[in-house]
């Protein structure tokens, strides 16, 4: 392993020279983990993450990572991470679909325990029939969790997202979890060109005594949050105390936003701005909309797509200013919910003009034909055989 | 870090609450105290919101008298009777989700051996039988098979107390209790063969009867844990809200149960015995 050299974050996030690869998602996601300094990985193996966490292995073999083990399920993995954070290392795991599931209650108490972790969460189908296919639904579950939900449309966006992660998680304004998404298998085993930075620069190890509850290391008085037990005294000031960490919680979510102005160009990325009709939509939705976008630029048609980059925080008043003036707003999706339609829906004020689709699920691909059907549609055109290809 | 962090800032010692300077100033860190001696100085768990006259609140104390060295430990709980005082101790305390002791400790063990390589952190879990034989079960196991570094103790009543009396997997057999109406249909989970078989390296079990082998149990579990691997303490800690028992009833039950089921029993590792005669026979060294 080359030796590495800690560098300041913010030269290498923004300045630091880049080299083009042609590398898998998976690979993508295991090469910013090795740029991140992280002390302890935790894996379990559930398709497609596996990979992610095979080559995080790889790492640790190599003596990037001080500390990795094969977790007993995902219910253990997620706790460890809990654990491991709290006494002040920096850790990352993976998962997808069922994993995330089972996970899910370790994971919806990392924000409330101010736990600046980083979860890849390379999706799948989550529901019966069960299937190991791409679908983004679990999405929808993490979204009330606190978490900062990234989502990443390509191999590019998985290195970007995850290593600038490490460094917003930990910012003492911030100090939650933040999840990169991805859509399994389509991003994770495909290959695409990134442009990384050097091998041999990390990131500042993690300064656990530069946050808002610092970690449990006998080495400084206990925060509050780990002396108390649950809030369930019956009394009034106490349903107050959750009251206010949660709400705590949710405004240090939205103050990431800040830093994924700075580190990732923003929430959101807009292709033709003056457009009529849009298209919204993340992961790798947001590539097959950017070809539905060049096919109607061929066809004359006026389309602009709007990339969602965060989830979470949702970029509200970044959404509702692009698609002021919009005709209709196309959301094609991987999952049968239309999380992401519903959260466009809610931040417009006219969200009649929202078409919710189109939408596949199990492992479809999301063909840029049926994008186009609703773009036809949108434009009141009708022709027989719709699409130039 | 030792001392450092319970110690009070110059200048600040008359704006101190009383219950903290009397903690720096009588309290056990940085000295070794004797469990008979309980009274004798500011102890580091005093009030909580557990039952009047539960067992399980009485091992709790003793437990955090026993301790080799508060002012590195970290407790780990979960949901269960046992976290209402151990959250009210002055040693930090986590809390997670019920039944995640073992896998918090196992994450937070490892952090703390990555951070502090040549220092002393002593991780302990207590849970109950609920927390760690039923739900907790997957994650109790492997941290024993992983060989992590901390010790477990499990505060059997018997019962789920903190939910208000379900029967949980160390409920004696036949005994009825709420979601078990017809009785509870199998035995008593055999914790300490399971631990033996898992790699423990040390594992007692015990009715706390007797306050000075609770505290050498304790002390022994965290000293083997410290310097070998995964130590577990089974301890019979009445419930006599859910089992009835009088509050001035509850040691003769613990007594009835030690000669029943709960007689004492220790095993260790031979690495482990020779460890225990070499330091034992020098008491300073333990405290170390
Ligand atoms: C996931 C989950 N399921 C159920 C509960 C409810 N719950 C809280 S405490 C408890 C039982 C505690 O029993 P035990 O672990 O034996 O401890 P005791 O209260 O008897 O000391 C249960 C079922 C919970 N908190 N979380
Ligand atoms: S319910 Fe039982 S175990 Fe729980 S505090 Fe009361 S007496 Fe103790």
């Amino acid at each position: 392993m080359p030796e590495q050299r800690v560098v300041d974050a913010d030269y290498l996030l923004l300045e630091a020279p880049r080299e083009r690869k042609f590398i898998t998602g998976a690979q993508a996601m295991a090469e910013a983990v090795k740029r991140a300094n992280v002390d302890i990985a935790i894996a379990y193996p559930i398709t497609p993450q596996s990979e992610v966490m095979h080559l995080v292995g790889d790492l640790w073999a190599q003596g990037y990572l001080k500390d990795y083990y094969r977790a007993e399920e995902e219910y253990g993995a997620m706790s460890a991470i809990a654990g491991a954070v709290r006494g002040g290392a920096r850790a990352f795991s993976a998962t997808s679909g069922p994993g995330l599931l089972r996970g899910l209650e370790a994971i919806a108490s990392w924000p409330g325990h101010r736990i600046p972790a980083v979860l890849g969460v390379l999706t799948r189908v989550v529901n019966a029939p069960l299937s190991i296919q791409p679908d983004n639904v679990e999405i929808a579950y993490l979204l009330h969790s606190g978490v900062v939900v990234l989502h990443a449309e390509n191999q590019q966006d998985v290195f970007d997202f995850t290593l600038a992660s490490f460094v917003i998680s930990e910012k003492v304004d911030v100090y939650i979890p933040i999840a990169v998404c991805t859509e399994g298998f389509f991003v994770t085993h495909a290959k695409g060109y990134v442009h990384m930075t050097p091998e041999d620069m990390k990131l500042p190890p993690r300064d656990p005594y530069k946050a808002p509850v610092p970690p449990t290391d006998c080495e400084i008085p206990p925060a509050r949050i780990q002396r108390d037990a649950p809030v369930q005294k019956s009394n009034f000031m106490s349903y107050l105390i959750h009251a206010v960490w949660q709400q705590e919680v949710w405004a240090s979510n939205i103050r990431a936003m800040k830093y994924i102005y700075k580190y990732l160009g923003g929430p959101i990325e807009v292709v033709n701005p003056d457009a009529e009709v849009f298209i919204v939509a993340s992961g790798c939705a947001a590539a097959q909309g950017r070809e539905a976008v060049r096919y109607a630029q061929l066809e004359g048609l006026n389309v602009g797509l709007v990339k969602v980059k965060s989830i979470r925080p949702f970029p509200e008043k970044e959404i509702r200013q692009v698609l002021s003036k919009a005709k209709a707003v196309i959301v094609p999706e991987h999952n049968i919910v239309g999380w992401l339609a519903k959260e466009v829906k809610a931040v417009i004020p006219n969200n009649d003009i929202v078409i919710g689709g189109p939408r596949v699920y199990g492992g479809m691909t999301l063909p840029v034909e049926l994008i186009m059907e609703k773009v036809y549609d949108a434009f009141g055109i009708k022709k027989a055989k719709k699409v130039v290809v | 870090m030792g001392l450092e962090y319970v110690r009070i800032s110059p200048g600040f010692e008359k704006y101190m609450p009383k219950d903290y300077v009397d903690l720096v100033q009588y309290g056990q860190f940085g000295r070794e105290v004797d469990v008979q001696q309980l009274g004798q100085f500011k102890e580091l768990v005093e009030e909580h919101p557990m039952c009047a006259g539960c067992f399980m609140a009485y091992f709790i104390r003793i437990f955090y008298a026993a301790l080799p060295k508060p002012e590195d430990t970290i407790v780990i709980g979960t949901a269960g009777c046992a976290r209402l005082a151990l959250s009210q101790a002055a040693v930090p305390f986590i809390y997670g989700n019920y039944g995640d002791t073992n896998a918090v400790a196992s994450g937070l063990k490892r952090a703390l051996s990555i951070r502090f390589p040549d220092k002393v952190k002593d991780v302990v879990v207590i849970a109950g039988d609920g927390g760690l034989i039923d739900i907790g079960f997957g994650m109790t196991m492997h941290s024993w098979f992983r060989r992590e570094k901390f010790t477990t103790i499990m505060v059997d009543n018997e019962v789920y107390g903190n939910t208000g009396g379900q029967e949980s997997g160390m409920s004696p057999k036949g005994v009825q209790l709420k979601m078990a109406p017809k009785g509870k249909q199998f035995d008593k989970i055999n914790a300490v063969e399971l631990a033996k078989t898992a790699g423990c390296v040390y594992v007692a079990k015990l009715a706390p009867t007797n306050p000075k082998r609770i505290a050498k149990t304790v002390r022994r579990a965290i000293l083997a844990a410290r310097h070998f691997g995964p130590t577990f303490i089974h301890a019979y800690t009445s419930c006599n809200i859910e089992y009835s028992i009088p509050t001035e009833k509850v040691l003769e039950d613990a007594r009835k149960r030690e000669k029943q089921d709960f007689g004492f029993y220790e095993w260790m590792t031979d690495e482990v015995k020779e460890f225990f005669e070499e330091i034992e026979r020098k008491p300073e060294e333990v405290k170390a």
